[in-house]
């Protein structure tokens, strides 16, 4: 029996054409600008957190919108990639001269340990379900925060030191202070560039989209969909709710190596809830698991609030109200209706092909 | 001759209730089986144990001489066991092929390296996962809605692509929760061959739960009757329609 | 004598948990919804105490009556606006809606009140009891707020069991569908439990502010998360597992600040919540769910 393909692979393909095309068209057009000389000096300072952000995104993306689960604490991987990447790329000053290799390196290391991060959390937190997964992942992202702000590591000619106690921490002569506790990092080399970034968005997209167009995301999403049906298929459910999350937290930890490598300091502080709730703005309003609708609304949301300096003081207000109205929006009977319609006419051009076909 | 399934004494108690107890049941290989009995008889709490969603207090369920006890409901379905479900579990949110797709999870598998990298044989599986699963759905007449949301089929498709569903997973027991639940006669009467249909394509032993007493005279071979968690009475559709404690559990004294 | 100190207060602090806590349970009872604009309401009563009696000057417990009214309003305007159209959507969806207008009540509140801490004076001033000959000096606000909590959940625990409106409310939260046939209003229903939890929030707030007296914006957001962690210890839906859940926090907490490391002590609370949630999902006094196939 042989039947042709239809082209059911369509949509996919067409959906990550889209997201490439529009970063590198995006990386385009800021090179020339940049180049030609015909950018402000704030959108210029923007281009690097922009590429943070759609990274923060996208990674979000695969675990609200692909896995359905809801994360509120997607900044403490971020926090944990900024300061493990930040330790490594001062660690390999010495070693490496080239600064993208060398960055390039730290975001490896600030994903692995994300990673880490990621399968800490994931395995406790998997188990839960709905509001409770909810609510501990941003007790997580919070006790990360807490742990970080906590934290004194240092360098000297002994190697690298740590502790939890700044009382208990000392230092050979000559030594260096890389994390010092809530006053985080300073003295950082800033070796971020725009197109370092562009390659993390580059390297992001591959990983998510092929994922997601492969057997492992057919089953991440079928978990999604319906669990009990995705067992009963034979799919674990555990050990692929844990590969989409444990895959987001390294993709996060990686944009923090690339944001902490972009200012000489940082404080933990910088990754609290608050931050993990923009990044989900960012997810709702570009459509859960709609990977393009992340990348321009996190490059819009980023940029918008430096556009809008006039009504900056209701910046936040104007999130907050955007997300209730898209939520609403996206729930309304208006929306339930033009679906029904689209579904209806599946359904009539279905019966007419097949009416066709006898 | 051997047996597909093999359930001795199977019990299970939900608190202090006793939602199955003593259940004897012998499939054999390839037959077409049918359990009824009334609503809240316990049925499907039968699956439920067979496919590993719950956990039997008691007995035994061996699968083509195997033992399932214990076992995951996704350890289960590679041991082969599919099942579809009295309301109606697809994945909405993904096309009628790739429904059927993840249904063929364990038969193509390839690795996380390949799913991410889409290197090696991930397009020559995905290639052979497309054509297998345009070849189920043929079967149901489902290949021309192949790219559709499944969610955007009308109901009675809707139960088919369940069905195509757990034949992806190549099983060797297929359990069909109420399958004609919410159909017309007309559409009963398709379902009836389409059930026939698989049973010879796919060669699959059958057990089905199903009210439609037409249904299960016209295709079942052999009935268990289950009555208050209790096998009430089994044997062929003839002898146990006609059996007067069956006719006294259906339509009471 | 400090260990003692320590446990008081903990316990104090831990009735305002239990204060929230009780409408982040009712709420969730009867909606099934995490209410996350729970927390933020509390600071709005705070602030609208603190204005009454500083713009209006009105006397303090009046100010708390006006919080309680204008939180209760605020309370079913939320319910009405954002949440009802979401009755029957996904959990997610409502949880980030809930979000949302928790973000809203904290930005109004910065835009109309201004990021500067304000200083929220306590409403019943500053007096403490001294015990043990001066040994042991407990702040009149800490006895206040025990006893307002005790108070509080007795009438709760009163009117849900005895009265007919409770009566409603239980029926509600069991099923909504057959407490509609049963020829309950479901729509007032959840408006009075909204109204109710909101109210406790205004109180909650005037006697946080008045232990903690330093007022912003976003006040309300970590005790609110903290109380839904007691919510949740002590089993959601349940309200003596709320008082319950509520003090063991606010004692661990403070125990945690007095002999472990302040900086420490969130980190430790929300590790019990998830330590809680693990071992017993359904919490101290919770009731057992489970999954339909």
């Amino acid at each position: 029996m042989k039947t042709k393909l239809k082209k059911p692979l369509s949509p996919a393909a067409k959906n990550s054409a889209i997201c490439y095309g529009l970063v590198i068209v995006f990386y385009l057009v800021m090179q020339v600008l940049v180049y030609t000389d015909h950018i402000s000096s704030s959108l210029n300072g923007q281009l690097i957190p922009i590429c943070v952000y759609i990274v923060m995104a996208v990674s979000l993306n695969l675990t609200v919108g692909i896995l359905g689960e809801l994360s509120l604490g997607h900044a403490g991987f971020m926090s944990v990639g900024a300061f493990s990447g930040a330790v490594a790329a001062y660690c390999l000053q010495d070693v490496i001269a080239f600064s993208p290799l060398r960055l390039f390196l730290a975001m490896i290391v600030g994903g692995i340990f994300a990673a880490v991060a990621g399968v800490i959390v994931g395995v406790p937190v998997l188990r839960l379900k709905g509001d409770y997964l909810a609510i501990v992942t941003l007790a997580f992202g919070e006790i990360i925060r807490n742990l970080v702000t906590i934290m004194y590591l240092g360098k000297d000619e002994n190697g690298l030191h740590f502790s939890m106690l700044e009382q208990n921490f000392e230092l050979a002569e000559g030594g260096k202070m890389i994390i010092n506790g809530p006053m985080g990092l300073s003295g950082n080399s800033r070796i971020s560039t725009f197109t370092m970034g562009f390659i993390l968005i580059l390297i992001t997209l591959f990983v998510v989209l092929n994922l997601i167009n492969s057997r492992a995301g057919r089953a991440i999403m079928a978990v999604r969909d319906n669990r009990i049906a995705a067992e009963s298929v034979g799919i674990s459910t555990t050990g692929y709710k844990l590969m989409a999350f444990v895959i987001s937290a390294a993709l996060a930890g990686m944009a923090g190596t690339l944001y902490s490598m972009n200012s000489s300091t940082l404080v933990a502080a910088k990754f609290d809830f608050n931050t993990s709730i923009l990044v989900l703005v960012f997810v709702v309003l570009g459509g859960l698991g709609n990977i393009w609708g992340s990348i321009i609304a996190a490059a819009l949301l980023t940029v918008l609030p430096e556009m809008l300096r006039a009504v900056d003081d209701y910046r936040m207000l104007l999130y907050a109200i955007l997300l209730i109205a898209m939520m609403l929006f996206n729930n309304s009977k208006f929306k339930q209706r033009l679906i029904e319609k689209r579904g209806l006419r599946q359904q009539a051009k279905l019966e007419k092909a097949q009416e066709g076909g006898r | 001759m051997a047996n597909m399934l093999e359930v001795t004494s199977l019990g299970i108690s939900f608190g202090g209730l006793r939602a199955v107890d003593e259940l004897n049941l012998s499939i054999p290989k390839g037959a077409l089986v049918g359990l009824i009995g009334p609503n809240g008889a316990g049925k499907t709490t039968v699956f439920n144990m067979l496919t590993g969603v719950y956990r039997p207090t008691d007995g035994g369920i061996r699968l083509d001489g195997e033992n399932i006890i214990g076992k995951t409901p996704h350890e289960i379905s590679k041991m082969g066991i599919a099942r579809t479900f009295q309301n109606i579990r697809l994945f909405p949110g993904m096309t009628v092929l790739d429904n059927v797709k993840v249904g063929l999870h364990n038969q193509m598998p390839y690795t996380l390296a390949e799913s991410v990298f889409h290197l090696g044989s991930y397009r020559k599986k995905e290639r052979g996962m497309d054509a297998r699963a345009l070849e189920i759905l043929s079967v149901f007449g489902l290949e021309e809605a192949a790219a559709y949301r499944a969610s955007n089929l009308p109901y009675g498709r809707q139960r088919k692509l369940e069905i195509a569903r757990a034949l992806a997973t190549n099983p060797k027991l297929l359990l069909l929760d109420e399958p004609a639940a919410g159909m017309n006669p007309q559409e009963t009467g398709e379902l009836m061959e389409t059930i026939q249909l698989v049973r010879q394509r796919f060669g699959v032993t059958i057990l089905l739960i199903e009210h439609d007493m037409k249904l299960v005279s016209g295709i079942c071979e052999y009935l268990y009757v289950l009555n208050f968690g209790r096998l009430l009475a089994e044997g062929t559709p003839g002898e146990v329609l006609h059996n007067p404690d069956v006719v006294v559990a259906y339509l009471g004294e | 004598m400090n260990f003692l100190f320590n446990l008081i207060n903990g316990i104090s602090l831990g009735s305002v948990y239990a204060i929230i806590a009780l409408g982040y349970t009712m709420v969730y009872g009867i909606a099934k919804m995490l209410n996350f604009a729970h927390g933020d309401v509390i600071m709005v009563g705070a602030y609208v105490s603190f204005c009454a009696t500083s713009y209006l000057g009105v006397s303090p417990f009046l100010s708390v009556g006006m919080a309680i009214v204008i939180c209760a309003v605020l309370g079913v305007a939320i319910e009405r606006l954002a949440y009802k159209p979401l009755r029957s959507a996904s959990s997610l969806a409502v949880l980030i809606t809930a979000i949302g207008v928790s973000y809203f009540l904290q930005n109004a509140a910065l835009l109309i009140w201004g990021s500067n801490p304000k200083n929220f004076s306590s409403i019943v001033g500053n007096a403490s009891i001294k015990l043990f000959g001066g040994q042991l000096s407990i702040p009149v606000i800490t006895i206040v707020t025990v006893v307002t909590c005790i108070v509080v959940m007795a009438a709760l625990t009163i009117f849900t069991s005895k009265s007919k409106l409770g009566t409603a409310m239980r029926a509600v939260s069991e099923d909504k569908g057959a407490a509609q046939l049963m020829g309950i209003n479901v729509n007032t229903t959840i408006s009075l439990t909204f109204a109710i939890g909101s109210g406790l929030a205004a109180v909650a707030g005037v006697l946080l502010c008045s232990a903690y007296p330093v007022m912003t914006p976003t006040l309300g957001a970590m005790p609110g998360i903290k109380a839904f962690t007691a919510a949740v210890f002590g089993g959601i839906g349940s309200i003596p597992g709320a008082m319950i859940g509520g003090i063991l926090l606010g004692i661990i907490e403070n125990f945690s600040k007095a002999y472990i490391d302040t900086q420490l002590s969130d980190a430790i609370v929300f590790l019990v919540l998830i330590v809680v949630l693990l071992i017993k999902p359904d919490g101290l006094m919770g009731k057992k769910q489970s999954e339909k196939v």
